[in-house]
């Protein structure tokens, strides 16, 4: 394991993760929505942002795929360290961190069953620019329409179709964090 | 003085699950998310769910308020908030304006909310259809396969024994068109501040171990028929104490030969009312003299 899994954690873990916890609730529940979300400072190539939701989110429980270029020991022992998080293939995965093109076919990863929606995957991923502009998005959250830069329009627009099924998404960019949850309609640009 | 809980009480793995559980319910409006609930130090009955959710929401820069049937100053409000500020040494308040996380048994604030507040409910049976089926896999195959005929059928034998559809409270909604939600047991009259709110709601059922939410601006509709519309109804009087017309109001017993008075459910709202110079049919006349 290398020394740096032990740092970039937090030091004041019931109050750092209640408060990243509410950057991530605000994000999913209203999409669109682009807040600050520091406080982790996770070994490259994770973001802070992606750091953060994994400290909030992750423990034992929670089977974790990890995509591409964020597959590497640093992350890894990272992740193991400071989470506990078990590392699994994308079929099995809970949550998935990577690029969008190292996720993709994002169709690899569970959308829950009729009866459990609930035991959908949530994918955290890393872009290099996050903005509110591009598609058009409409439905829960959203008081008339909003808009954020996605990496592809085609597969969200397939994922909403498949709703109340469907996978969960963060989108990180360096410390900052946007969402969008299966229930949200992506219209194009 | 030193704080001997951990903030908000639960442990850290418990919130993670719980927050798990909350964005989960985000995404998919109205659809019950199972989750691990523990133990509390109250009752099952006294809002251990929504204690759980607004434990597991708090930041130390929150203000909460704490109502039970729209007031502040009831048993459960009062040692619900006793206990949050004592292990998460927030901030409370009675002011709706002034909270940023609502916890709420069966009433919904007269004053709008606003984009900044989560509100949490306490509910008690999360499972709409439960009285009609017992069985918990047959109603998660209703859920599944969107078969809510069962739930028409009671609404019309409602009108069919009563000539009006009688259920007044706990009254079934629809959320974005897809998931039936039990909206815990407000009266009908709060169901349309239910839809299109830009506050976020969440809704914990502890002994039944259910978390469920309604995100902003999201369509929420309470059931009905077409030559029967749902109608949002109250006791057809005015505050007897800051005489408003419009809010929902309890019936108080004032005496043994009949004497009743109606005054506003929500005390918080009363209370600003009457601050602001309203008064009602048995205000005290203080310019008297």
């Amino acid at each position: 394991m290398t020394p740096d899994a032990m740092t970039g954690g937090f030091a004041d873990a019931p109050i750092q993760s209640a408060k990243g916890f509410r950057a991530i609730l605000e994000v999913l529940s209203r999409p669109g929505t682009i807040v600050a979300a520091p406080g982790a400072q996770p070994p490259a190539p994770l973001s802070p942002a992606a750091g953060l939701a994994a400290l909030v989110l992750f423990d034992g429980t929670t089977p974790v795929h990890l995509a591409g270029r964020h597959d590497c020991s640093a992350v890894r022992d990272w992740l193991t360290f400071q989470t506990g998080a078990p590392l699994v293939g994308a079929g099995e995965a809970m949550f998935a961190i990577g690029d969008w093109s190292a996720l993709s076919p994002v169709t690899r990863f569970a959308i829950g069953t009729p009866e459990y929606p609930d035991r959908a995957a949530t994918l955290i991923v890393e872009t290099d620019r996050l903005a509110a502009e591009g598609a058009l998005l409409r439905g829960p959250g959203i008081a008339r329409t909003a808009r954020l830069s996605l990496p592809e329009i085609a597969a969200f627009r397939a994922n909403r179709a498949l709703f109340p099924l469907g996978f969960d998404t963060l989108f990180t960019c360096g410390d900052r964090l946007a969402g969008l949850p299966r229930s949200t309609i992506v219209e194009g640009a | 003085m030193s704080n001997h809980y951990n903030f908000a009480y639960l442990d850290e793995q418990t919130k993670r699950m719980i927050r798990r559980a909350i964005l989960k319910g985000v995404a998919v409006p109205g659809y019950q998310v199972p989750f691990a609930s523990r133990e509390m130090p109250m009752p099952y009955g006294w809002g251990t769910g929504g204690v759980q959710v607004t434990a597991a929401c708090l930041t130390p820069e929150d203000r909460l308020k704490v109502i039970d049937q729209g007031a502040d100053d009831t048993t459960n409000a009062v040692s619900i908030r006793k206990f949050f500020q004592r292990t998460a040494e927030v901030a409370v308040t009675e002011h709706t304006a002034e909270a940023t996380v609502i916890q709420t048994r069966h009433r919904i604030p007269e004053r709008p909310l606003t984009a900044g507040q989560i509100l949490v409910y306490q509910v008690p049976i999360p499972e709409p259809l439960r009285f009609l089926e017992p069985r918990e896999t047959e109603t998660r195959r209703m859920h599944a396969l969107e078969d809510y005929g069962l739930m028409h059928v009671k609404l019309y034998e409602d009108i069919a024994r009563n000539g009006a559809i009688a259920t007044s409270y706990a009254y079934p909604v629809k959320v974005e068109g897809r998931y039936v939600m039990d909206p815990s047991p407000i009266p009908k009259f709060d169901n349309p501040k239910l839809s299109g709110t830009p506050a976020l709601q969440l809704f914990g059922a502890g002994r039944e171990q259910r978390i469920y939410a309604i995100p902003p601006f999201t369509e929420v509709i309470s059931l009905d028929f077409e030559d029967y519309p749902f109608e949002a109804t109250k006791a057809p009087h005015a505050c007897d104490l800051c005489g408003d017309g419009g809010s929902y109001l309890d019936e108080v017993i004032t005496d043994d030969a009949g004497g009743r008075m109606f005054v506003c459910s929500d005390t918080d709202h009363c209370a600003s009312r009457q601050a602001a110079g309203h008064r009602g049919r048995l205000s005290p006349q203080e310019d008297a003299a």
